[in-house]
């Protein structure tokens, strides 16, 4: 045992990177092969991100604001897909915002990703619009307050958004009938909460989706200010369980074929809206490494201990 | 690492370098190698109009170039093998690779600090500074500054769809711009002292703007948040299990913000019952602090996850999870691929 101990108090901490990867990369590794996910039992916070899109009527406006870069996308990424499907499986129309600079283009990403691939009925500008990244962080926020068109005068693509039909009802972000929003920072969900939601007076309802680093910072928000919360990669996947769930109901094989996703109810879901549940294999693997790390760290520690009080007496 | 372990430890990290090396080796040359872009040709046509031609209009054609997955190339090669509809994208695939060197270039930091390391972080920062610098350009001196005070001129030779400014914008923007050059005014020490007053602007319209926001949103509306009522009678019934159940949250959560102000009022000495509730003040905040380092955790996972994947499915081949191949690398080595 002693023997065992000396080497744990040695241990090069290079090993336990080794450990890391190992323990990221097998899960990553199988899943890769077999395809298979793991279940998931969304929370409550989760349900009702998914809720609050599914409660709106049909053909109400959604702004997505997708503050986040490909730094985060590992854990956001997923997020903004999901929102992005639930949003064109409901029929809403979606304007996509950013307050980061390569926010735009992780938005024309999900579209290529989402919205032209499986559902090419819908039309840019008229069903959804990408009016990409804005400067000026929360002064965008205080513009759009009085007047979004002044705060985004042209698409990303350079069209002006004074005629754009998919903006003909819309005057103020009030106006819109519901904030969702991918954030990794500043500014995110917590300056949209502090400038636009406040102000609104809670007539705006917001839902969010932020990394793991965000979420303990957003949970007071929960559920007053905030409607619904994914927090990190657990959140993607949960929201994600829940959207195919519906997807793969028989009950929503009517709703699925208005919204011409498919001649009916889906028969299986395609690998892409399955990428958070995926990255959920190898979150299991590096937590199990992480729980035995701490309990050994601890056996160490309390032998340690042992030893030096032995020592003094 | 301590001398004793030193020798036996390096041949093990040379033979999992020696590793990684051959599954390399051994992807380069199976199949249908590894790291590759594909790339199809769409002519695209539009009728636009030109009132300098005798029909008023005229055709406008261009080829772009749309990225496609391997196994869309595949399907051409076997529809059609000499077709050139689908062709391999050089620039995409050299970019793959260089993602994949660099990826690997920072995880080398983990062994020890070292040159491959270093030229990555460079470059990181390098094209950082870059991209900042043109965004700076081109989404706030050019359409929000030109927009309003050369308003002409950027539309008509560079941003043509910005709508006209009205005059508060231009009062506003010419107020920026003077505060601006003032500010760049700090790298000439003779008038540098004049910067200040920038600086001072700044601070005093961020102060009186957030200061604001968060009263109402952090202050106000976080203590509506907490004056929830302590029993929440389910079904009616008040001293029922599902009742004191659903009344436990908010019983918590009262408890909880009473504990960790006790704790943080230090005017009274922490003794007795004070001392009490601020100890259980404390515990509140390690739960708090545990939770955010599981959460970080979490989230640094999900990223070291994504670059994984990117390692084993983008640039190696070696899983195909998104189905963009028709045949992936393990199924090919172990002799268990087929054609999706």
């Amino acid at each position: 045992m002693e023997g065992v101990l000396g080497i744990l108090e040695r241990l090069d901490r290079r090993w336990v990177f080794l450990a890391m990867a190992l323990a990221v990369a097998g899960p990553i590794l199988v899943m890769g092969i077999t395809r298979k996910t793991l279940p998931e039992t969304p929370t409550d916070a989760s349900r009702a991100v998914f809720q609050a899109v599914q409660s709106l009527p049909r053909g109400s406006t959604v702004l997505l604001s997708f503050d986040f870069d490909p730094g985060s996308a590992g854990e956001l990424e997923p997020m903004g897909v999901s929102m992005a499907r639930q949003c064109a499986l409901r029929g809403h129309k979606m304007v996509f915002i950013s307050l980061w600079p390569l926010g735009g283009q992780m938005i024309d990403q999900t579209i290529k990703k989402v919205l032209r691939a499986d559902f090419p009925q819908l039309q840019d500008g008229v069903d959804y619009v990408n009016l990409g990244f804005q400067a000026g962080n929360e002064q965008v926020m205080r513009v759009v307050l009085t007047d979004f068109k002044r705060a985004f005068p042209t698409t990303k693509s350079g069209r002006a958004t004074a005629d754009l039909p998919i903006l003909s009802g819309i005057q103020r972000v009030g106006d819109f009938a519901l904030l969702a929003e991918v954030s990794a920072g500043y500014p995110g969900s917590k300056e949209w909460v502090q400038y636009v939601v406040s102000a609104s007076g809670g007539k705006l309802p917001m839902v969010s989706g932020c990394t793991g680093v965000q979420t303990p910072q957003l949970y007071p928000y929960f559920p007053g200010q905030i409607r619904g919360l994914l927090g990190a990669i657990k959140g993607a996947a949960e929201y994600e369980s829940l959207i195919n769930t519906w997807v793969l109901d028989p009950a929503s094989a009517a709703e699925m074929a208005s919204a011409g996703a498919d001649s009916g109810v889906a028969a299986a879901i395609p690998p892409k809206y399955l990428e958070a549940q995926r990255r959920m294999g190898p979150q299991l693997g590096a937590h199990l490494l992480m729980v035995v790390l701490i309990l050994l760290g601890n056996v160490v520690y309390l032998a340690q201990r042992r030893s030096q009080r032995r020592a003094a007496a | 690492m301590s001398n004793e372990h030193r020798s036996p430890a390096i041949v093990v990290w040379v033979m999992i370098v020696l590793a990684v090396a051959a599954v390399v080796g051994l992807r380069i040359g199976l199949g249908d190698g590894m790291a590759r872009a594909y790339a199809e040709r769409v002519e695209m046509r539009v009728t636009v109009k030109d009132v300098a031609t005798p029909s008023g209009e005229r055709v406008v054609e261009w080829v772009e170039w749309r990225s496609v997955s391997p196994a869309d190339f595949s399907r051409a090669v076997r529809e059609s093998p000499s077709q050139d509809r689908v062709q391999l994208n050089h620039a995409n695939s050299v970019g793959l690779w260089v993602a994949a060197l660099l990826t690997l270039a920072i995880f080398s930091f983990l062994y020890r600090d070292n040159t491959a390391y270093r030229l990555a972080e460079a470059i990181i920062i390098g094209v950082s500074a870059a991209y900042w610098g043109v965004i700076g350009v081109w989404d706030s001196i050019v359409p929000k500054l030109g927009g309003a005070l050369a308003h002409r001129w950027t539309t008509e030779y560079i941003l043509p769809n910005l709508p006209a400014p009205t005059t508060q914008s231009q009062i506003g923007m010419g107020v920026a711009l003077v505060l601006g050059i003032l500010l760049v005014l700090r790298l000439v020490p003779a008038v540098g002292g004049i910067s200040v007053w920038t600086m001072a602007f700044i601070v005093g319209i961020t102060a009186g703007a957030k200061i604001v926001s968060h009263v109402e949103s952090d202050l106000l509306a976080q203590t509506v948040a907490t004056m929830q009522p302590l029993v929440q009678p389910v079904d009616g019934g008040v001293w029922t299990v599902a009742t004191l159940w659903a009344s436990l949250p908010n019983v918590l959560v009262v408890i909880g913000v009473l504990c960790c102000l006790t704790y943080f009022f230090f005017s009274v000495e922490h003794k007795g019952i004070v001392g009490g509730a601020a100890r259980i003040g404390i515990m509140y905040l390690m739960i708090t602090f545990g939770a955010a380092f599981g959460f970080t955790v979490m989230g640094r996972v999900a990223l070291l996850s994504q670059r994984v994947e990117f390692l084993l499915d983008d640039w190696l081949w070696l899983i195909d999870p998104l189905e963009r191949r028709l045949v992936d690398g393990v199924s090919m080595i172990v002799g268990t691929g087929g054609v999706w």
